[in-house]
């Protein structure tokens, strides 16, 4: 291990001096006040029309409802829309407001929204050319006639890329919470937040439902974002290690993400689309109790496809980096 | 080896004018290389001892760099073995390499980091590498003004000597040089080629590879032919441009009175015009000039005659045959192309 630090160091040191990380910052610097500001937009509307958020949440299910006996909505989004009246019933009935306009709710919402395509993108920023950068500019001729085995090199640079995902998860949520709390406050911790909603075909099963402070809420959910940053982090490096130039890298990558999100739209028919790696990364939604986008899926489910793609892209990359020829 | 089998003696007097306790550091044994299904390198075996700067000569797409792609890991032989230092390359890497410090093709460096940022990263990639050394390998490619500086401001010779640091850093024994003159300068190459012999004085071996057999021939000890990824040759530079023989250009003020005189002389033989292969760079300023071959020794009885017959000699030089000339004598018959 004492070897190993060194090259770890080299690692981090060589994504942050590249300045990729300002990068991602200066993306949710610019992006965070864009939503607060939206956000703040409807809650100033909402104030507007209703006194009580208790008159909002009525109509919001009435509206739902009312959407449900049309014969127009196709039957896919009637599911959502029953799964989510039911929901808000819950709420109302245990009297707690799911919109209460404050800096940690609209962080936990702005974090499972973005766990699908926008984690992804900051993570493939650090991730898409950790090694095919390293051939197109040629350095990897001076790494890799190091006296270092060459399973090293590529294990610190896993290492520095699961340290910077951390940082982006973190730093999202930080960031997220200061900007978005200057305008709604810095409070909400210990709102209650309701999960444990079970799904069954249409109906929402709430034996097991238990409210959670929204703190807790916030950890769990950070871990299950960071969970699915990684896999998008570890499939990226193993097409950085079998292409060689980093746009096409990116593009490969962020073709699957798209792909996979548009799959989660498209969703049940085709049922075995659910081991696509990208249909799984929404993870956040088994916590908030979201229908999933194709029946049967599970968290559990979702973890172990989305880590058996991550340990199986791990597998590729060691085997194709230890073994090829550089011949570029 | 059966390639090299054409030139027997030459290999036999290497063997010879070597003293037999100097360390071999770099061993390569009937190396072979296949890439898609076509053999890129065919049986390439040498030895480079330890303090001798070792010249590997071949023209542009030889197979120079993917031999040494081969020496430094970076590509599998398909068969036979490297050894540095006595270590295999590919069974320890991590031994083999410790013994190491290489340039293959350009030096390339983080571009977005300063010299010294690059020095460090590749100092804790090995043991017992301190600032001091850093330092010291600063000081010997004369860095020291502009170490700090971010080396995408650094021109391709500071560059140079950065990619020559980072190789020096672990105190190698044999340093592989991949082109080094390429893109330098005239100061800069003969800097290059003082800084080479320097090295070598200390107990370094070094490997340089190139496409320019001048250069080989100003720097290097011994060196080894390279064709169509065939060794062609190895031995002492003088031997192999020797036996490749040289040419003797003439020029007289009276052109064909002087060709009659060349031609009474025996063992003298003229080269035609698209039988030579002298540089046109240095022919053109020769006016009205014979190429022929002969003894070199014979050259001053020659001139003799000539003053006698009253035929003015402009000049006499002796001229080395390029590259490709050595290249067509060695395969005599052969074709390589």
């Amino acid at each position: 291990m004492d070897r190993l630090l060194p090259l770890i160091q080299n690692e981090t040191l060589k994504i942050w001096k590249k300045k990729r990380f300002y990068v991602v910052i200066l993306v949710l610097l610019v992006l965070i006040p864009i939503f607060t500001y939206a956000q703040m937009k409807i809650s100033e509307n909402n104030a507007k029309n209703f006194k009580d958020w208790r008159n909002q949440l009525v109509q919001q299910i009435n509206d739902m409802q009312n959407a449900l006996s049309s014969d127009r909505i196709p039957e896919e989004w009637k599911r959502f829309r029953r799964i989510a009246v039911q929901q808000l019933q819950y709420y109302l009935d245990q009297n707690v407001n799911p919109n209460s306009p404050d800096g940690v709710t609209f962080t936990r919402e702005f974090m499972s929204n973005s766990v699908t395509l926008f984690y992804p993108l900051l993570v493939l920023a650090i991730a898409s050319d950790l090694v095919s950068g390293e051939r197109s500019t040629g350095t990897i001729k001076m790494l890799l006639t190091r006296p270092v085995r060459r399973w090293k090199i590529l294990f610190s640079k896993l290492v520095a890329l699961t340290l910077y995902v951390s940082l982006i998860v973190i730093a999202s949520g930080i960031l997220c919470y200061l900007i978005s709390g200057a305008f709604f406050g810095y409070g909400g911790w210990n709102m209650p937040i309701f999960t444990g909603f079970l799904i069954n075909g249409a109906t929402v099963d709430s034996t097991y439902v238990h409210a959670v402070p929204q703190w807790l809420y916030m950890l769990m959910q950070s871990g299950l974002i960071w969970f699915s940053s990684m896999t998008v982090a570890v499939l990226a490096l193993m097409v950085s290690v079998l292409v060689r130039s980093t746009a096409a890298s990116i593009v490969t990558m962020m073709a699957a993400v798209i792909a996979g999100t548009i799959l989660s739209s498209m969703s049940s028919s085709w049922e075995s689309a659910k081991y696509v790696f990208a249909v799984n990364l929404q993870l956040t939604d088994y916590l908030q109790g979201s229908p999933p986008p194709i029946e049967g899926m599970t968290l559990t489910f979702s973890l172990i496809t989305l880590a058996l793609w991550a340990v199986g892209a791990l597998i590729v990359s060691f085997r194709v980096f230890t073994k090829q020829d550089i011949l570029n | 080896m059966n390639t090299t089998t054409s030139v027997p003696p030459l290999k036999e007097k290497q063997a010879a004018s070597l003293p037999a306790n100097r360390e071999t550091v770099l061993s390569v044994k009937d190396m072979k290389k296949k890439i898609g299904g076509k053999m890129i390198i065919h049986d390439v075996s040498f030895d480079v001892q330890a303090g001798e700067i070792f010249g590997f000569l071949g023209p542009n797409g030889s197979g120079k760099t993917t031999t040494i792609r081969m020496l430094v890991g970076l590509i599998k032989p398909t068969q036979g073995k490297v050894l540095i230092c006595g270590d295999n390359i590919q069974e320890d890497p991590e031994e083999a390499l410790k013994h190491v410090g290489c340039i293959v093709e350009n030096p390339e460096v983080y571009s977005y980091m300063t010299g010294w940022e690059n020095l460090e990263h590749f100092a804790r990639m090995q043991r017992g590498i301190d600032v001091a050394r850093i330092e010291e390998v600063v000081a010997i490619v004369g860095l020291e003004q502009r170490i700090h500086d971010k080396v995408k401001t650094y021109s391709l010779g500071m560059r140079q000597r950065l990619g020559i640091a980072q190789a020096l850093l672990g105190r190698p024994k044999l340093l592989i040089l991949d082109e080094p003159t390429n893109g330098l300068d005239p100061k800069g190459i003969k800097e290059l080629r003082e800084f080479v012999r320097m090295l070598a004085n200390q107990g370094m071996s070094l490997f340089i590879s190139s496409h320019l057999l001048s250069e080989i021939q100003l720097m290097c000890d011994r060196v080894a032919i390279i064709s169509q990824g065939r060794v062609l040759a190895v031995g002492t530079v003088d031997e192999l441009v020797n036996q490749a023989g040289e040419y003797v250009v003439w020029q007289f003020d009276q052109p064909e009175a002087g060709r009659k005189l060349l031609a009474s002389e025996s063992g003298l033989q003229f080269i035609g015009d698209d039988k030579h292969a002298i540089d046109e760079g240095i022919l053109a300023g020769l006016k009205g000039a014979i190429v022929t071959t002969m003894v070199i020794e014979r050259i001053p009885s020659v001139v003799e005659k000539a003053v006698r017959a009253g035929i003015g000699v402009l000049s006499v030089q002796r001229i080395a045959p390029t590259l490709e000339e050595l290249f067509l004598k060695m395969t005599e018959g052969e074709s390589i192309g």
